[in-house]
């Protein structure tokens, strides 16, 4: 049924001639750049760009859609990811006039709309982080980890102490260590403890005043609170470093405890995963940052305050200490907006009952697999849990790959494998709080008939997507990365 | 909440198969004295439908594109989005993906993805790009890390003053904590002078950042400029605006060594300032120092063509401290509109964007600079957006514009400029007529009589000049 013709590359689908968007003639005096600007600056011709229809385009990039898998058309169990339901009402408010057409160097007076609304977010991340200040600038998790690392090196320069460290347990995220060497800080890997979690011995092994900041992912990439946070915490700030909390995992704790309230001095969001962004095929995403308020004179501009003499005014300031700007303009604002609604219909209760049901499904799914899959870690989970495929690669030769990879052809999408590295073949699973018990069990199902077919079906699985298993290592080796014409 | 499933007795059910008697149970590995214990506090929570009229009545208090006419320039522009585009961006099967990690699951967005790195190397006439970045200004950052890393300079770096200021604070920010030294040219006349440029270039420099149409709208020397820094062994990065490509010659063909823009102006509303669209397209023999995603074609186990994430070693998922950057998304689904939008356009479209543009933006030149009180700050080819000079001070200028309906600038002291320049940029969707208006509006105001103050200065916080 698939339509393959409509999905060759577009520039296979191009015939010279062809015309998509036509604009208007001019109604000024002149009608090209030739008669504006020096020859000396102008090209000899168009750029070789493909020449299509409207409905060329139209279908191809229709059909192309239908070789994803998403949110919308099939469950999305990918750890650490939370994808959950992107709701549409935000896609439709976002594009509102007056919201989705504002330019950021109007006028203050022209944006007290938006600004109220940036305003209001910064205040309910605030609340929900327990961290009083706020800066909505950074576009992405791992730029917020690069804001708050140099809001610490800032601190620290401004105290007079000269710290070079920066702590993650080897459970970390991979941008942690990235942003802190973009921050340059030296990075420092613990061994994490058996079970899982932070090793206190290990840590103060490590501590000393050369510390900046320990960062940690709570719950962590095992979907595990870390009990020993407020000891984790504790020894940190003996020896005068800071907390730093990776939120990816916000979506298990919504309401029920605070980063702010466990020990964390800076944390920051992924609001396209906690508040439903969408992910976008990869992005745009969206990464404020909470901190104390003694790190609030050291953030990012601008932030939006709100006058004291007149509630209904706002204005945008740069802290009196700024790191400088990491971002053009205000920040991934479409994507803050969404957040913003997801809040605003969720309320307080509604934002707690989203994590318990997130909590809810993630250990149902759990207790419906953990007798063929087994986790190796913790005992309840929180919105996540990491299972282990190591006994079935032993045994019979299969991989977590190749049920993630079976999966698909049961129209599930797979969920992470190979990741946290402290579990061997691990397979980490969130089912997040928008799918019904029904969908679990029909997953789980699935996973034990999986578990039971021939080794050889699996390894070569997917069978009935649109392709199955790349070659990986011959698209690194001579890397094609554009299409060229063949003239 | 209507995006919840579970009923109460589904609930129980789940529970009981768990081995737990409540939810709450399960929150016990949460240290009891860490438990919020009470609501956090929120506004109340808005139907779908008091949540619309909510934010209608705070869109009410901003002055959209919809209810005012759009001169402002300063890095995103008020062009024309073709429906089409937003059709394509609204297949949920494309918004509601994750990362095509899985290349199976993604094939709809690898390709995509592979087919806007190739309409990007099209456009700037460069040999590779990637998947896309934050946004403009964070490009700049991104490839000046990337020049850094390909020639071993790790001392110095040199932008022009007329580089977007914001894009300046940016670099002076991500390079802040390096040691780097971030060497400002100044630019008066409104673009560099090559022979300034020169002696600020030595042997330590990794490379030199030119914005072309700059931040005043003004052409630079480009090709003169890259020479210059070729002949020091440093890398050329030019930061271009995607729609000149209709009618300007290529980064490429200017020498650049690495291209970065922001691509807002390629099918992405102007949404107060984001999400954007970052690009970044170099040269073949840079690939590996590349930043952030790439896509790559490949064959299936079947022979078949397929498209895969490709060159991940550089990325920090595996490389981490060692990754060429900390970046770990793309802006997936502006980098779909972009190449929505170039499909749609194809050459001859984006030739008539520029053309218009440019032909409009100079017939308002011309028109306002009729004006007594009104001239150009600078003597220099634009393209789409300009300087303008007014004798009562830019503020006034603004006001006088708005209070019609008409939104110009940004004026230039914000940004450490002087206080009489501001820009005024011209797209294709701008009429003669409103052109018209807008000169008739800001005629009366411009009388008073006013000196001239010192040659334009764009200062960044604490960034050093040579």
């Amino acid at each position: 049924m698939r339509n393959t013709q409509a999905t060759e590359l577009l520039f296979d689908l191009a015939q010279p001639g062809r015309r998509a968007a036509i604009f208007p003639e001019s109604d000024v005096d002149t009608a090209a750049a030739s008669e504006c600007i020096p020859a000396e600056f102008l090209a000899a011709a168009a750029p070789e760009l493909p020449e299509v229809t409207e409905p060329d385009v139209i279908r191809h990039f229709t059909n192309l859609s239908t070789l994803n898998m998403s949110v919308d058309t099939h469950f999305y169990p990918l750890g650490s990811c939370t994808m959950k339901y992107n709701p549409k009402r935000h896609e439709r408010l976002a594009a509102l006039p007056g919201i989705g057409d504002l330019h950021p160097y109007q006028s203050e007076d022209q944006l007290q709309g938006m600004l109220a609304i940036q305003y209001e977010m910064q205040e309910m991340l605030a609340e929900i982080a327990g961290l009083p200040a706020v800066s909505l600038q950074p576009a992405a998790g791992a730029q917020g980890e690069f804001t708050a690392l140099l809001v610490a090196s800032a601190y620290f320069k401004d105290r007079g102490e000269n710290r070079t460290k920066v702590l993650f347990p080897s459970s970390a995220h991979g941008t942690n260590p990235a942003s802190a060497a973009l921050a340059g800080f030296e990075c420092v890997q613990l061994k994490d403890g058996a079970d899982g979690f932070v090793d206190l011995v290990e840590l103060k092994a490590h501590l000393d005043d050369k510390t900046a900041v320990f960062m940690i992912t709570n719950p962590n990439t095992l979907g595990l609170f870390e009990s020993k946070i407020t000891q984790i915490a504790d020894l940190v700030h003996e020896v005068g470093g800071l907390v730093y909390i990776d939120g990816a995992n916000m979506n298990a704790i919504l309401g029920v405890t605070r980063p702010g309230d466990f020990g964390g001095d800076m944390m920051h969001y992924n609001v396209h995963k906690t508040f439903t962004g969408p992910h976008g095929a990869g992005g745009p995403g969206a990464g404020p940052i909470a901190v104390r308020d003694f790190l609030a004179d050291y953030l990012p501009g601008p932030i939006v305050s709100r006058s004291e003499s007149d509630t209904e005014t706002f204005t945008m300031t740069t802290p009196a200490k700024s790191i400088g700007r990491v971002r053009s303009f205000f920040g991934n604002v479409g994507i803050l907006m969404r957040g913003y609604f997801y809040l605003r219909t969720l309320g307080a209760k509604g934002l707690r009952e989203a994590s318990e049901d997130a909590v809810l499904n993630a250990n149902y799914l759990k207790a419906l697999l953990e007798d063929v899959l087994p986790v190796p870690h913790g005992n309840h989970c929180m919105h996540e849990f990491v299972a282990s495929a190591s006994d079935l690669q032993k045994e019979r030769g299969i991989s977590a790959m190749d049920i993630a990879k079976r999966l698909l052809d049961y129209g599930f999408h797979a969920p992470t494998v190979y990741f946290p590295l402290v579990v061997s073949d691990a397979i980490m699973i969130e089912p997040t709080e928008t799918e019904s018990k029904a969908t679990l069990e029909a997953f789980a199902e699935t996973i034990r008939k999986i578990i039971g077919e021939p080794a050889e079906t699996l390894h070569n699985a997917p069978h009935t997507t649109p392709v199955s298993r790349p070659d990986d290592v011959r698209a690194a080796r001579k890397p094609i990365l554009r299409w060229r014409s063949e003239k | 909440m209507s995006y919840l499933f579970n009923t109460p007795d589904e609930k129980r059910e789940m529970l009981a198969k768990i081995g737990v008697e409540s939810v709450e149970a399960l929150f016990e590995q949460i240290p009891a004295k860490h438990r919020l214990g009470r609501d956090l506090d929120l506004p109340a929570a808005l139907t779908e439908l008091e949540l619309e009229q909510h934010v209608q009545k705070l869109a009410a208090r901003n002055g959209g594109r919809s209810s005012r006419t759009c001169f402002l320039g300063g890095g995103v522009y008020d062009h024309f989005i073709p429906a089409a585009v937003d059709a394509i961006a609204s297949r949920s099967e494309f918004y509601t993906a994750y990362t095509p990690y899985q290349a199976e699951a993604s094939q709809g967005s690898l390709q995509a993805f592979f087919e806007f790195q190739t309409l990007i190397c099209q456009l700037t006439g460069m040999d590779v790009s990637n998947a896309s970045l934050y946004e403009g200004g964070t490009a700049v950052s991104e490839a000046v890390f990337m020049a850094m890393r390909i020639t071993k300079r790790h001392d110095r770096v040199v932008v022009l003053g007329s580089l977007h200021p914001e894009y300046q604070q940016i670099a002076e920010t991500y390079l802040s904590q390096i040691g780097c030294e971030l060497a400002v040219v100044p630019t008066p006349d409104g673009v560099a002078d090559p022979a300034v440029v020169a002696e600020a270039i030595d042997e330590t420099t990794a490379c030199l950042v030119i914005q072309t149409p700059n931040f005043y709208g003004c052409l630079e020397q480009v090709e003169a400029l890259t020479k210059i820094a070729h002949n020091h062994g440093a890398l050329a990065i030019v930061s271009f605006d995607p729609i000149s490509l209709g009618v300007l010659k290529t980064p490429a063909e200017c020498g650049a060594d690495i291209a970065v823009a922001e691509g807002q102006s390629l099918g992405t509303p102007m949404q107060f300032g984001g999400p954007f669209l970052g690009l970044i397209a170099c040269r073949d023999k840079f690939v590996r120092q590349m930043p952030g995603r790439l896509i790559g074609e490949t064959v299936d186990r079947n022979g078949k063509r397929c498209f895969v994430l490709n060159l991940q070693a550089r990325e920090q998922h595996i490389r981490r401290e060692k990754a060429t950057s900390n970046i770990c998304t793309n802006q997936g689904l502006l980098a779909l509109r972009a190449t929505a939008y170039l499909s749609l356009v194809g050459p001859q479209g984006i030739q008539e964007v520029a053309n218009l543009s440019c032909s409009k933006a100079h017939y308002a030149a011309k028109k306002l600079c009729e004006i007594d009180g009104l001239e150009m700050a600078f003597d220099q080819p634009f393209f789409k957006e300009f300087t303008l000079k007014c004798r009562d001070g830019a503020d006034e200028f603004i006001a006088r514009a708005k209070q019609s309906g008409f939104d110009v600038g940004p004026g230039l002291k914000p940004f450490g400029g002087p206080d009489d320049h501001v820009l005024v940029a011209v797209t294709e969707c701008r009429s003669r007529q409103e052109i018209d208006d807008l000169v008739e509006a800001v005629r009366s105001g411009v009388t008073a009589s006013c000196d001239g103050v010192a040659a334009p200065h764009i200062k960044v916080p604490t960034g050093q000049r040579v």
